[in-house]
């Protein structure tokens, strides 16, 4: 479940972030009600989870409230990697 | 009765809640033709004031100039008012087939499409030409319209980071399995006014075998030393697959919008666009007057020259004054606030000054971005310009900013 964690948060900083912007991420940081990843953006994350994870993620459960931190982003993809 | 007590309170409670997030749009009324100086209603029922318009997409100051309402006028008497069909039943005339060709001739490309609008041509693009297989990769700050149009097609689609090349080239390497892949951009972005690098992004769509598609509605008859558009600015007219563009902002400001390019792209769109087969076709009268203005534009400079040298100034005065506002070449200057209550509060006191602009902020931007965004024009003289950065100048001076860089408004205001 760490190996995950620090995955997806290694893909979001280094998809999201931009190199000369300060901020600090963690597993906690809300992503998309603060405006870091917006709904549009969304996408790429998800295709990175089902590829790398090799699962798929049905459209009910990529809603922006699952995928708003990197925790709740990890409690996904353990859902439907059975 | 369906309409319950019930139900209009649900409705209600939707609109009380913008209004609690502060995102409610308050009504304006213009009350005179649309110009450097207007009359404006605002709050609703109040005296109309006479302000100076810093807030309108009316880049080349053709919304009200006169040789364009005759063109109007003589479309009108010539073609009639309105069709009463879509194009392809019986709403096209002769003057919609020229309005495709010039349009053609002056963006450079092989064929344009008329819609009704620019979303409309946006929200039918994608469709009629990408589907299942297919890939499209679009900057992350890409106009509304388009992102709806992206949306309704098939095609598959990822992002990258605003106008981030390296970012870009990363995943068109990752998308290399596709059937086809198509990179959509704004030429210029309508919240920031920054250009995106065409030159570099064609030579990675060159690299990685990639369609290219810009919305130049910000640009279209101003961009560029001829004024045709983010292509002519940074020399690839030629390589440009498809453009997307706007009348109803430089080119006459009334409404209606294209795709133009490649000829096959845009017969596709004719053939299966659902807003083009299922929306009404152009007023002629409109048809007419855009026609006089693309000829106007073709033949002088003298209009986007004058807007260019407009925004010079603008830009100058107001770094002289010590505002804070995003370096850049287009007519559109963000002055960063970064705190929206302070973005709305200085538009309010500049509306006091005479001088109509809007505050923006999240989710209009990116959080924390809050800022009041000027638009300049050819309409402006000199006088009008100068009297809205001294306006600037006065109300920076009464929120303490002139001088201060982004760090110092933050720590003054937070975000
Ligand atoms: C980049 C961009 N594309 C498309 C549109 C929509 O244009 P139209 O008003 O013709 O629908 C706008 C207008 O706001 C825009 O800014």
């Amino acid at each position: 479940m760490d190996d995950i964690r620090e995955a997806v948060l290694e893909y979001v900083i280094d998809e999201y972030i931009d190199e000369d912007d300060d901020m600090e991420v963690d597993a906690d940081t809300a992503l998309i009600s603060s405006g870091i990843v917006d709904s549009f953006s969304m996408v790429s994350l998800k295709a990175f989870l089902e590829n790398r994870y090799d699962i798929r993620i049905p459209d009910e459960d990529a809603t922006p409230e699952a995928f708003d931190t990197v925790n709740s982003i990890v409690r996904i993809v353990e859902k439907h990697s059975n | 009765m369906a309409y319950s007590t019930a139900t209009r309170q649900a409705f209600a409670d939707d609109i009380a809640t913008i209004k609690e997030k502060g995102l409610f749009k308050e009504k304006r009324f213009i009350c005179s033709p649309q110009a450097a100086e207007i009359e404006v209603e605002y709050p609703e029922g109040a005296a109309c004031k006479k302000v100076l318009n810093f807030c309108a997409n009316n880049y080349l100051g053709l919304s009200s100039h006169p040789e364009v309402a005759k063109a109007a006028h003589a479309g009108l008497d010539s073609r009639g008012f309105g069709m009463s069909s879509v194009r392809f039943i019986c709403g096209t005339q002769d003057i919609h087939r020229e309005l495709q060709d010039s349009v053609s001739t002056f963006l450079g490309m092989e064929d344009t499409l008329l819609f009704p609008s620019c979303m409309d041509a946006n929200a039918g693009v994608f469709e009629a030409i990408m589907g299942k297989g297919d890939v499209i990769i679009a900057d992350r700050l890409i106009h509304a319209s388009l992102i709806d149009g992206i949306r309704l097609c098939s095609a598959e689609y990822d992002t990258f980071k605003h106008m981030d090349m390296k970012h870009l080239r990363k995943k068109l390497e990752l998308h290399q399995d596709k059937r086809r892949r198509l990179i959509v951009t704004d030429g210029v972005f309508s919240m920031d006014g920054d250009l995106c690098p065409l030159d570099k992004m064609c030579d990675l769509a060159d690299k990685f075998d990639t369609m290219v598609l810009v919305d130049d509605s910000h640009a279209s008859g101003f961009i560029g030393k001829t004024g045709r558009g983010v292509h002519e600015h940074f020399g690839v007219m030629d390589r440009i697959d498809l453009i997307t563009t706007t009348f109803g902002k430089a080119l006459g400001g009334a409404s209606g919008g294209c795709v133009s390019g490649r000829s096959e792209l845009v017969e596709l769109c004719r053939q299966k666009a659902r807003p083009y087969l299922f929306s009404n076709s152009l007023s002629p009268v409109i048809v007419s007057a855009t026609i006089k203005v693309i000829d106007f534009l073709s033949s002088t400079t003298e209009l986007r020259d004058k807007l260019e040298a407009n925004t010079k100034r603008f830009r100058e005065g107001m770094t002289a004054a010590g505002l804070n506002i995003r370096p850049g070449v287009t007519p559109i200057v963000p002055v960063m606030l970064y705190n929206a209550k302070l973005a709305n509060d200085m538009a309010r006191d500049m509306y006091a000054e005479g001088i109509y602009v809007i505050g923006f902020f999240f989710p209009v931007v990116p959080e924390g971005q809050a800022r009041i965004r000027v638009q300049l024009s050819a309409a402006h003289e000199n006088e009008h310009i100068d009297k809205c950065v001294a306006a600037f100048k006065k109300v920076g001076e009464k929120y303490g900013i002139l001088g201060l860089d982004k760090k110092g408004i933050i720590e003054k205001y937070g975000t």
